[in-house]
């Protein structure tokens, strides 16, 4: 093996990384440490097997702390941000929340987020709170900005006032009910209220990334440390990106970057449910969106699952015959299905289920299959 | 860090160790390396009657997160490989030195190995920095 202390560190970048408010706390439970999106984070704890485990029998938790956080507002916001989106935001009751993409003109995804609409505040505005990926924060506020300004909204960046921590699992609710005074219960799925968390005020929602139940808080700093700790003595187990990557994996969940970015449409990257070109007027790609629906998408992003136990990664070939076909985006070991599953770009043609193709893996040529995604489907989620 | 550095075993750079018994050399992967790859979930080996070169490539180690190359540490024949760790790779973690090494050798050279490290230089080596 070469340099197995460096495996983690792809993306290693010569600013100095980034540290989220809960990042002693990672260091006091020694977490093993990776630069992520400029930020130091936690991969692992315990083991990513065994954080794996937990959010899908119990319940675990996250710092994605790293996120970007906007809150938006505007007299018009809704039908302001309908043009830069192509869902039909204008179905959101307040307390609901969409999972969109921000596109641009060619329908490329600029980042995948979820905006959670509040309704309308004592003056009448409309507000909301949009989570973005860390990555691409910059640049999404420059584009809404660009967007957006002109039309009298008003975006605040609370990235860095604000902890966010994700509590996923079955028994997500019962541990975080415990420090929490509205219920939770009655929350919907993709449902969020401002809530009081510890005796403060705190944003909660009932999203996550790991295709388990779950919620995810926004909180002061100070708030988002003491809740950190008290999760964790209720049985919450900590948990790093490893685990987190691979519980996304596993509901098919795209991330940025890797399995969609700004050269892939939401048609292409199976995000067809999110794009409503029937019930709302125009939008930045539509265009584009239109044409690709009615003449068919040429390629799209599938589930593979490998027929051994070599594991498809990131960047790997597809083949067909022999000749490249695809590339793998996303490609982990599946601790749940304990098998080796994948994200890739096929041809339409190549992408029925049940397709045989095969992954070049370190110059061999290994058997998989097309299969539906996603890939893990909770027994319960909150409707 | 309190993982363990059996002294009877030759280490390479690359985290493979060496069990040297006449001219067989038993090859696995050290307690430091399983620690810094995380749960195994796939291995790779050679058949037996393959040859093996020194300070190349035998057969890849992946963790959930990482896929790494097995590297030899002698020049020689496979006569053994470890099925059980090939079926349940997690298995390794458990026993790095004892039931969960990798490959059996019968080795050309048994003077190759003088330039492996021992325990000690080894420990230095990973527990360093």
């Amino acid at each position: 093996m070469s340099s197995p202390k460096t495996m983690s560190n792809q993306t290693e970048t010569p600013l100095p990384l980034l540290r989220t408010p809960l990042f002693e706390l990672a260091v006091e439970l020694k977490a093993r440490l990776t630069p992520f999106a400029g930020w130091e984070m936690a991969v692992q704890y315990t083991g990513i097997g065994q954080e794996h485990q937990a959010i899908r029998t119990n319940a675990g938790m996250f710092d994605i702390s790293h996120m970007g956080k906007f809150t938006l507002r505007g007299q018009e916001l809704i039908s302001k941000l309908q043009y830069l989106v192509p869902s039909d935001l204008s179905r959101l009751q307040p307390g609901q929340a969409q999972y969109t993409v921000l596109l641009n003109t060619d329908a490329g995804i600029l980042d995948d987020i979820i905006f959670y609409y509040q309704g309308q505040d004592e003056s009448g505005e409309q507000w909301g709170v949009m989570i973005v990926n860390a990555s691409t924060r910059t640049r999404d506020k420059a584009w809404l900005l660009a967007n957006l300004e002109s039309a009298n909204v008003t975006l605040q960046d609370v990235s860095k006032d604000q902890v966010l921590i994700a509590v996923q699992g079955p028994q997500a609710v019962s541990h975080l009910q415990q420090f929490v005074k509205e219920d939770l219960t009655p929350i919907k799925a993709f449902g969020h209220l401002e809530a009081t968390v510890l005796d403060k005020p705190a944003f909660i929602a009932r999203t996550g990334y790991t295709g388990e139940d779950g919620f995810e808080v926004m909180v002061d700093p100070a708030v988002g440390m003491q809740l950190w700790r008290s999760l964790i003595a209720a049985g919450v187990v900590p948990c790093g990106l490893g685990a987190r990557d691979t519980l996304r994996l596993e509901a098919a969940m795209a991330l940025y970057g890797q399995d969609i970015d700004d050269r892939t449409t939401p048609l292409e990257a199976g995000l067809g449910w999110l794009v409503h070109l029937d019930t709302k007027g125009d939008f930045i790609g539509r265009s584009v969106l239109e044409e690709q629906k009615a003449a068919g998408v040429q390629r799209r992003l599938v589930g593979l699952e490998m027929q051994g136990r070599n594991i498809a990664r990131h960047g790997y070939p597809v083949l067909h015959n022999g000749e490249k076909v695809g590339e793998v985006t996303s490609g982990s070991w599946s601790p749940t299905m304990e098998k080796a599953i994948a994200l890739a770009y096929l041809p339409t043609q190549l992408s029925k289920l049940g397709q045989q193709l095969e992954v070049e893996i370190r110059g061999k040529a290994y058997p998989a299959v097309v299969v539906k995604k996603p890939f893990y489907r909770a027994s319960y989620r909150a409707s | 860090m309190s993982l363990e550095y059996p002294d009877d075993l030759k280490y390479l750079d690359s985290h493979e160790y060496v069990r040297l018994d006449g001219e067989i050399a038993t090859i696995g992967i050290s307690a430091f390396a399983i620690d810094q790859l995380g749960d195994i979930v796939f291995l790779e080996l050679p058949d037996i009657g393959e040859k093996l070169t020194k300070g190349e490539a035998f057969g890849t180690v992946e963790s959930v997160k990482a896929v790494e190359d097995l590297n030899s540490a002698v020049t020689g024949t496979v006569v053994e490989r470890n099925e059980p760790m090939v079926q349940s790779p997690d298995l390794v973690t458990e026993d790095p030195y004892g039931e969960g090494w990798l490959i059996k050798v019968r080795i050309d050279d048994p003077g190759e190995l003088d330039d492996a490290m021992s325990a000690d230089e080894y420990r230095a080596e990973v527990e360093g920095d």
